[in-house]
């Protein structure tokens, strides 16, 4: 089985991005089957389901949906076996910009849209920086001079990357990410022992605990200040 | 380039700065040494904080330069002289009603066909350069050869640039922000020159004039659009533009595609309406997600044309007299 880890912001069009995509993979008689991890919410898995696609979600609830992608892949993986699955899509939003969930020699696809602002490709950490295939949608509604600069701006932070243009709603470059992601030689029976591309943040204060007080005394473990500069000395 | 101090390699290679600035890299205590000596000294704190992979970044600074080296080299080949098409089949499986067509620089050729009978499809075949390995089994040719794979994978040099009804602007810029900051990704080196170039080509177009300081997104319909054709035949690298409708209203059609083709745009222009249509010599007609045929375009039509232009003089004249408080008359 294959396995590719998608992520991206929230919104950019992962979702649609994966649908058209697997279409494709259908037409080729590739077995495609999507699990979604999200935080609070998510209704995509109807989507999936509509569209005959085996689906599971997993809601991280109080956790970093990354960090709880990081501590269930494997059980996916194993369920994606299970299923009989050519190919295992993962699809996760990443929330604060900071974690990604994509693992050393699997396949890892970021999607950003054109609308997220110019400064976004500086935004997003390892997310988008480490991504095999960048995908970029939204293109159809801005224009053509901001596509430009935006697609530059997310190759001089990843140039190692393959960065395309897809049309989330008709699906133009759909087909050809789809022949960019299935690989007859990978097969992936067990994640067990990968590594992440990218450590995750250790953020571990009192809050991540439950603290919900402010105020100096009841800060504990990892904490930063902001630097507000001196002049208010 | 491992070895260059930071300053000869900003010497060598000043594009290098935006790769800096985009990694949020400050080298300015670093200028006499190099680069593995700056990413030597960030502490495994930084590290961990901001999310840096030393490694990475020296790996990509190598690729980034090689890929802006051979962008260069590239401005200053010959280019895309032509586009062929080598038919494949349509949805049900049939064979294209064509065999090939080839399209020039400097030419403009019109698609119709109701939507969703596969235009979106005839772009992605151009765009991806397909070679028979698309659900059409369409082949691409540019200059009447197999294209090189950079068009496919190369983020730098598309092969299509888009401009559409749907389009645009979303940045917080002002005109003149916004050519600067396009300019810079293209590695232009006359900056101010090729705005000039791209303001006075885009108000020759718009009904209504604007200057530097507007904000983008505050232009009206018709000016952006000016703006957004001005600067995709100016300064865009992609030598083919798809055209998808160009609304009759603020803009002067038939000089914004006089314009493109100036520049040596290859044409490809989606529409319904007769006046721009016709306007190409040849007309491609999509059915059930294949070319059914390709209508040259009569004598006749070209005849008609040149009345339907008449038409569409007058009632651009009667709103731009509504538009100066005049009253209108019969004649």
């Amino acid at each position: 089985m294959n396995l590719i880890i998608f992520s991206g912001p929230p919104s950019s069009g992962k979702t649609s991005i994966i649908l058209k995509t697997i279409d494709a993979l259908k037409k080729r008689n590739i077995t495609v089957g999507v699990v979604k991890f999200d935080c609070l919410y998510t209704d995509d898995d109807i989507l999936y389901e509509k569209a005959g696609i085996p689906v599971k979600k997993g809601l991280s609830g109080s956790l970093c949906p990354d960090h709880f992608f990081a501590s269930n892949i494997e059980e996916v993986v194993q369920w994606g076996l299970n299923q009989n699955l050519d190919m295992l899509i993962t699809e996760s939003a990443g929330l604060c910009n900071r974690c990604s969930p994509y693992l050393k020699d699997i396949k890892g696809v970021c999607v950003i849209d054109n609308l997220s602002g110019i400064n976004t490709p500086k935004k997003i950490g390892p997310m988008l920086k480490s991504a095999d295939i960048v995908v970029i949608t939204k293109g159809d509604i801005v224009s053509q001079a901001e596509r430009e600069v935006f697609a530059s701006k997310v190759n001089s932070v990843n140039p190692k990357a393959l960065t395309m243009h897809i049309n989330g709603l008709t699906g133009q470059g759909a087909y050809e990410l789809s022949t960019l992601l299935y690989d007859e030689e990978q097969q992936i029976d067990s994640v067990q022992g990968m590594e992440l591309r990218f450590p995750m943040p250790s953020a571990l204060c009192s809050y991540c605990l439950g603290e919900t007080r402010i105020g100096e005394a009841y800060q504990m473990g990892n904490i930063r200040k902001i630097d507000l500069g001196d002049e208010h000395e | 380039m491992n070895n260059l101090t930071i300053e000869e390699l900003l010497d060598k290679y000043p594009f290098v700065t935006g790769y800096f600035d985009e990694n949020k890299i400050d080298v300015s205590k670093y200028m006499d040494r190099t680069f593995e000596e700056y990413l030597r000294d960030i502490s495994d704190e930084d590290v961990e904080n901001w999310a840096i992979d030393k490694d990475k970044l020296l790996e990509d600074l190598e690729i980034y330069i090689e890929q802006m080296v051979e962008f260069l080299g590239i401005e200053e080949e010959v280019g895309v002289n032509s586009l062929t098409i080598l038919s494949g089949y349509d949805k049900s499986g049939i064979k294209e009603g064509f065999d090939e067509i080839t399209i020039n620089k400097s030419e403009i050729i019109s698609i119709v066909g109701p939507t969703g009978s596969g235009k979106s499809r005839l772009l992605a075949d151009i765009e991806w350069t397909a070679m028979g390995d698309t659900p059409t089994g369409r082949s691409i040719l540019i200059n009447g050869q197999q294209p090189d794979k950079k068009w496919r994978f190369s983020s730098n040099n598309k092969l299509v640039a888009q401009l559409s009804q749907n389009m645009n602007f979303v940045m917080d810029l002002t005109v003149e922000e916004f050519l600067e900051l396009h300019a810079a990704s293209r590695l232009v080196e006359d900056v101010e020159d090729t705005i000039d170039r791209i303001i006075e080509g885009a108000n020759n177009l718009a009904g209504e004039k604007f200057d530097l300081n507007t904000p983008i997104t505050a232009l009206s319909g018709g000016q952006s659009r000016a703006l957004m054709i001005a600067d995709t035949a100016i300064l865009s690298s992609s030598p083919i533009v798809l055209i998808d409708e160009i609304e009759n209203a603020g803009i002067d059609r038939k000089k914004a595609l006089e314009l493109l083709i100036s520049r040596d745009k290859i044409v490809l222009m989606a529409t319904h309406d007769p006046i721009l249509a016709l306007m190409a010599n040849k007309r491609i007609v999509i059915k059930n997600g294949g070319i059914e045929k390709i209508i040259d375009t009569s004598d006749e039509e070209k005849k008609l044309l040149k009345e339907l232009e008449k038409i569409d003089k007058t009632i651009q004249e009667k709103r731009n007299l509504l538009r100066d408080g005049k009253k209108l008359s019969i004649i």
